[in-house]
């Protein structure tokens, strides 16, 4: 949305200031992301820790950024447009702090892992739920910065595919358990890289929201498209029962 | 205009499976219309300044006009209670209803329009002389009342402005000597007494320190349950803590009219959005 500057000059640096911060933290959480997703798929344990590592980091931009929001507010006494965005800011950082911890977490369990070969090629049947979010938190990321609203209802609606990806990987880990008891150990750690994973698509969801809300001013409905059936399995669901 | 094109994407996006948009609908429908405007103009002498006005103004609430200098909200205030009739070459067409009275009508005795709806001014302007006189004086023009009666009505009207405790052991120190935010009050007072219908608020608070703005922002959210309230005001925050509904003017021109909650967080017309949050020429 092309804009007037304000006739304030400060006040559009202070926008600014806190467009860039969410900026870098987007791609410090981009980036955490997709590291966590190489280090599980080749059980890269020295990539893992730098994943572990850097997330202080996105914790002090997110506090920078509320640190930010509030004093424009108290300062500015922001409307409309402003408004919309000083806000979005803070619910975005949010998003994106989580993110970064979960990203922390596969990166924990990566290490809890080690490299074992085996564990390695079981982990590789997370690769396309992993590339799928990192392509959805892209993209979120780019109708933020291109205040593109098209594109941010675009991963709104994309996140069901997510989902569904999520309830097969599910079911496709309970089968290796079942093949092969020893698997168990990197199975259940699996299962809950995925669900991290899962989790971070539903912050791109979450994102994509706030973006819309920044760009149009009005808030979508909340329910929006869901298609993860993980925790509708039958309990009894095997490949040794119909 | 990009703001219509991205509504109009968003609607197309709807009907494809897209979220139905929650938006901050306010119901008008059961609010009675105290006031409605209707394609109304006005023109000193040759000049146009209010072009093809339409807005309602609803019973029991607040308005605010905003708008940058010049923009024709404090002509459209003067329009209400014919402030204009006091000039020569200044006109209005259009309607102007009030209860289903015509306001513009030759015929309206403009006395008793102007006790019906009253106006307080931006500059405090009390009479010279004492606090009780300056109620009294104008409650005399319309009601015979006894000594207790007007008493017990300058009371009420100094309670109602939020007043009382402060002067009623000076009632008749001269009103001159009051502050300027007690003098504000004393003439919400006076326009009180004479029991209006509506009143009008011609930037009440701008030569104003904010403790004394932030009493008379009370008075006002208090006078709206009796009355239906009018106010120009520059201070845009001002309009948003005092208001139910906002209406945007510029060049003489109404360019969007809404709850005041709905102008200020997602206004429609881009020049709306550029006024208030500071991005105007």
């Amino acid at each position: 949305m092309s804009m007037q500057p304000h006739t304030i000059a400060s006040y559009d640096a202070d926008l600014k200031d806190l467009d860039a911060l969410v900026s870098e933290m987007a791609d410090d959480a981009a980036s955490a992301l997709k590291s966590a997703a190489e280090a599980l798929v080749t059980g890269d344990v020295a990539l893992a820790q730098k994943v572990i590592a850097a997330d202080a980091e996105m914790d002090r931009l997110q506090h920078s950024i509320e640190g930010k929001a509030v004093s424009t507010i108290a300062t500015r006494q922001p409307v409309a447009i402003d408004l919309r965005q000083i806000i979005s800011t803070i619910r975005i950082a949010n998003d994106l702090e989580r993110i970064g911890d979960l990203a922390k977490n596969v990166a924990k369990r990566v290490i809890a892992m080690g490299e074992q070969p085996a564990s390695i090629k079981i982990a590789s049947s997370l690769a396309p739920l992993a590339a799928r979010v990192g392509e959805q938190l892209q993209h979120v990321i780019a109708a933020y910065r291109g205040r593109d609203d098209a594109m941010a209802l675009e991963v709104w609606r994309s996140d069901g595919a997510i989902d569904t990806l999520h309830t097969s990987l599910f079911r496709e880990l309970l089968t290796y358990m079942m093949e092969d008891p020893r698997s168990i150990g990197v199975c259940a750690h699996l299962l809950f890289c995925a669900k991290n994973l899962e989790r971070i698509g539903d912050h791109a969801t979450n994102v994509a929201e706030t973006t819309h809300y920044m760009i149009m001013g009005d808030m979508l409905s909340s329910d929006r498209p869901k298609a993860d059936g993980s925790s509708g399995v039958d309990p009894n669901w095997g490949p040794n029962k119909s | 205009m990009k703001i219509a094109a991205a509504n109009a994407s968003m609607r197309s996006a709807a009907s494809t499976s897209v979220p139905v948009a929650v938006h901050a609908a306010v119901d008008t429908k059961g609010l009675p219309e105290k006031v409605s405007i209707r394609n109304l103009d006005f023109f000193y002498g040759a000049s146009k300044a209010l072009k093809n006005i339409t807005l309602p103004l609803y019973g029991n609430k607040a308005t605010a006009f905003i708008g940058p200098s010049g923009c024709g909200k404090s002509t459209l205030l003067r329009v209400l209670n014919r402030m204009y009739d006091l000039y020569p070459n200044q006109r209005a067409t259009g309607e102007v209803s009030f209860d289903g009275e015509d306001v513009l009508s030759p015929k309206q005795d403009l006395n008793l329009l102007r006790s019906r709806i009253g106006m307080v001014f931006q500059k405090p302007t009390p009479f010279p002389m004492s606090i009780y006189e300056n109620i009294a004086f104008g409650v005399r023009l319309y009601e015979k009342l006894s000594r207790s009666e007007l008493s017990s009505r300058v009371e009420s009207a100094l309670r109602r402005a939020a007043l009382w405790d402060e002067v009623k052991d000076k009632l008749s120190a001269n009103g001159l000597s009051l502050s300027g935010g007690q003098q504000q009050r004393l003439c919400i007072a006076r326009t009180v007494a004479v029991k209006p219908e509506v009143i009008l608020f011609d930037e009440p608070c701008s030569a104003l320190d904010p403790i004394s703005t932030a009493k008379i922002e009370e008075l006002i959210d208090e006078l709206k349950r009796d009355y239906t309230i009018v106010i120009v005001t520059h201070n845009m925050q001002q309009a948003a803590r005092v208001s139910d509904f906002t209406a945007f003017m510029y060049l003489g021109s109404l360019v969007e009219f809404g709850p005041t909650q709905v102008i200020f967080t997602s206004p429609k017309d881009q020049r709306t959005q550029d006024y208030i949050t500071g991005r105007f020429g």
